[in-house]
């Protein structure tokens, strides 16, 4: 068998007088240069060590439009080559997951926030001085803000001082943060994957989801020792 | 004469024979032989809706009590086959409403059925029993309405993965109050809720109820009063499974799922909450088919519930599993079969889980029943596949999707030819074959030399030329389907292996290098095939002959070009061209 040629390998069409002869069913079916003997069996081993003469005989009948077969500068102009791929999320129908099972994984997303792998965080929150503890799904909150209301209304029956959500949001500010941790008031904390205790409100929103493990809600005067960081962020921040 | 059978003796003992390929073969031997089979095939299959016209099937198959009829390619799965194409049921049941009044069973996958066919079915049959769509689409919830009220003698409504519009969850409700046979009711589809009570109530007078798989509207809370109302389930699918945590919500469920002595198959599991998963561990031991493939639930609470399932046969799961779940799962559960592990961010740039080709390299090691696989991560070798295909010969089915794609060997950056290649060289029985990664002629003389039953191939973004294509054309005996995508495949070897194409069911190319004047030359001397065009961009007349179309469709039939084509598929045959000026 001949070696296929380089141009057959370039995708070169030639669309010369040609002749397509079909070969028995059930057999190969196609001819290899008009040679019924040698023509490819189906039980037949062949040696695909070697590459197959391809060199087929093609007959396009002309067409009532008579067109110029040979123009292979045709093929550039509408090409639709797929040699080289698209990035990932242009590319219809890749990688291949069924709409249904899309639709089902997006709806699951966009009811928990990003950066969570979906997963529902529940989280225990104590309050110094509240009897039993309670829990919440950080998941279902947008924002700090969200979540001091959450928290302020779990809480209200304990707390005599500021804890809603304007009381939380107080100790964003220098110099009211200082009247908090002197005063008697609370203010929210947690023990973020390191283990530390950090207070609520530094990091953006996403973050402080993936990293809280639990949240206490402090006694400002109990809080005095996350002071210097928090101070140090208040200066930044404005 | 003197020496045959009755007709009845014959008639008989071909009753015993299930196997379409058997019956086949019988019909072959002589008339009589046909004529007799004819009149008693009560079971058809029919692979490609388009292959046969219904006129045809009840011409030969005057008696037929069960159809199972597919329609789209399997590619329409991921969007690949514009919306309209075909595959409509009604011109099927409308034949069939006139002919088999005693039809029973109607199996579909990817077919368009309208409301109107479901009324039609409803009011046709007056013993339907079984209606399964599965991957179907073009309904409401006013059809299984119909269904609900007409068929008094209905046993399985399964609605699999089919695209529902949800009018409302009302439909349930048209059960009359004296239907009692329901077996099998899968709405895990559907959107809307239904009416909780009569959902208990349909429950509870339904003694022969087995498979339960409500949608994700139904609360977990709820799952403890249908449990308790259908102890005798063998499988079941919950809803939603998250709630707050509270203990009676639990302890209820741990009590009901006790209830269920004979549950095998567990599903659903929307929105997961971990803490819920131990409530089901009662039942564990006897699972044998677990489908958490919507859980979002990390890898330990997953191995959590794993090992409690020692007789574990098929597993679906996400990939939050990582390849520590698997190696859980292959040293918990020995007697897996088949496992298919989904990807929960198959659009993100950056892995986000730790779920790598070890995973299955340690599954195939571990599993020694396992012979099913789908698997989709980001990373492979060839130094693995290889260790999967020896350590795994029993494959039967093995589809694996590497996320990126053209991927190479990430360890040598090789194509992933002789990976795969040891594959088809190990696994020889294998049926079904999807490839991924970088890969190029190579891997296709490796599958033609050695996958001999091969009867399904997927191939994407792989190969370098034609000489890829006719390997697997004329290399794969036993090939039926052949559907590959964006792959620099012309029609050299189309051509050349053009009579192949009539021993096949189906073959679909899309984003290759397929010429519209090759596709008329293969529709022209192929009669026995259609050869379809699908190109969104109009006419192919409109283009260059040698322009390559968007997509190809061939598939073998004996009932001529479609009468019901969209204005985007052209048939290509003798008279394509007058046809298209």
């Amino acid at each position: 068998m001949a070696m296929i040629s380089e141009e057959h390998n370039k995708e070169k069409l030639g669309f010369e007088e040609t002749e397509l002869r079909l070969g028995l069913p059930g057999g190969g079916g196609g001819i290899v240069n008009g040679d019924f003997g040698k023509n490819t069996n189906a039980n037949g081993k062949r040696g695909y060590l070697e590459t197959v003469n391809l060199k087929l005989n093609l007959s396009l009948k002309e067409t009532e439009k008579g067109e110029n077969l040979q123009k292979e500068k045709n093929l550039i102009s509408c090409s639709n080559n797929a040699v080289k791929p698209p990035t990932k999320t242009q590319v219809v129908g890749w990688p291949p997951v069924r709409s249904f099972r899309k639709n089902v994984m997006a709806v699951q997303k966009s009811n928990s926030e990003e950066g969570v792998g979906g997963t529902a965080t529940f989280v225990k929150v104590s309050m110094d001085g509240a009897p039993y503890l309670r829990k919440v799904d950080l998941n279902m909150y947008k924002s700090y803000q969200d979540l001091y209301g959450a928290l302020g209304k779990m809480f209200s029956s304990f707390t005599m001082g500021k804890c809603d959500s304007q009381g939380m949001m107080d100790f964003m500010n220098e110099s009211k943060l200082m009247d908090l941790l002197n005063g008697s008031d609370f203010v929210p904390t947690y023990e973020d994957k390191d283990g530390d205790w950090m207070l609520v409100g530094d990091v953006p929103w996403e973050m402080f989801v993936g990293s809280c493990k639990r949240l206490r809600i402090m006694k400002g005067t109990e809080a005095i020792g996350l002071a210097p960081r928090a101070l140090e962020k208040c200066k930044y921040r404005s | 004469m003197a020496y045959s059978f009755p007709e009845e003796v014959l008639e008989y003992v071909f009753a015993f024979l299930s196997s379409d390929k058997d019956r086949n073969a019988v019909s072959l031997v002589c008339k009589s032989w046909y004529e007799i089979e004819r009149w008693c095939r009560r079971r058809i299959f029919i692979g490609n809706c388009y292959a046969v016209s219904p006129q045809i099937v009840i011409r030969r198959f005057p008696k037929v009590r069960a159809v199972k009829i597919k329609g789209k390619p399997h590619f329409a799965d991921f969007n690949l086959v514009p919306e309209g194409w075909g595959a409509y049921l009604y011109p099927w049941i409308s034949a069939m409403a006139r002919s088999y009044p005693w039809l029973e069973e109607i199996k579909l996958k990817r077919m368009v059925v309208t409301d109107e066919s479901l009324e039609l079915i409803s009011k046709s049959f007056k013993n339907f029993k079984v209606l399964v769509l599965s991957s179907c689409e073009g309904f409401t919830t006013d059809g299984l309405a119909s269904i609900a009220a007409n068929c008094r003698n209905l046993r399985e409504l399964d609605l699999r993965e089919s695209e529902v519009e949800d009018l409302s969850g009302h439909w349930l409700s048209h059960f009359p109050d004296n239907f009692t046979s329901l077996v099998s009711l899968n709405m895990s589809c559907l959107g809307s809720e239904v009416s909780f009570s009569a959902l208990e109530r349909l429950v509870s007078r339904c003694p022969n109820l087995k498979t339960l798989r409500l949608n994700r509207a139904v609360p977990v809370e709820k799952l403890p009063s249908l449990l308790r109302r259908a102890p005798q389930l063998v499988e079941f699918g919950t809803g939603a499974y998250s709630a707050e945590i509270q203990t009676d919500i639990f302890s209820n469920l741990v009590e009901a799922f006790s209830g269920c002595k004979h549950l095998k198959s567990l599903s659903g599991f929307w929105d997961v909450v971990p803490a819920y998963l131990p409530a089901m561990y009662n039942v564990c031991s006897r699972i044998t088919s677990l489908n958490l493939s919507y859980a979002t639930v990390q890898s330990p609470d997953l191995v959590e519930l794993i090992s409690q399932c020692p007789n574990l046969k098929c597993l679906w799961v996400l990939d939050y599993i990582e390849d520590a779940g698997l190696k859980a799962l292959s040293s918990y559960c020995k007697d897996l079969q088949e496992l298919r592990v989904f990807p929960s961010d198959p659009y993100g740039a950056e892995p986000n889980v730790s779920l790598t080709e070890q995973g299955l390299v340690t599954v195939s090691a571990g599993c020694p029943k396992l012979q099913s696989v789908l698997y989709f991560c980001r990373q492979m070798s060839n130094a693995a596949l290889i260790a999967i295909a020896r350590n795994r010969p029993n494959f039967i089915r093995f589809r694996l999707c590497i996320i990126e794609p053209q991927a190479p060997d990430y360890l040598t950056l090789e194509p992933l030819d002789t990976g795969f290649g040891a594959i088809v060289e190990n696994c020889k029985e294998l049926r079904r074959l999807s490839l991924s990664g970088l890969l190029t002629d190579r891997v296709f003389e490796y599958i033609g030399t050695h996958a001999k039953k091969l009867e399904m191939l997927s191939i994407a973004f792989a190969g370098d030329s034609d000489l890829g294509l006719h390997h697997v054309l004329s290399g794969c005996e036993s090939l039926r389907k052949l559907e590959i995508r964006d792959c620099p495949f012309g029609h050299k070897a189309l051509l050349a292996n053009a009579a192949k194409l009539e021993t096949m069911r189906s073959l679909w190319m899309s984003s290759c290098s397929v010429s519209y004047g090759a596709c008329k030359l293969l529709g022209q001397k192929m009669p026995r095939l259609n050869v379809e065009v699908i190109d969104e961009r109009g006419s192919p007349n409109s283009r260059p002959e040698t322009c390559p179309v968007e997509k190809l469709y061939v598939y073998r039939t004996v009932a001529g070009p479609r009468v019901d084509k969209p204005d985007f598929v052209w048939t290509m045959d003798e008279d394509a061209a007058l046809r298209l000026s």
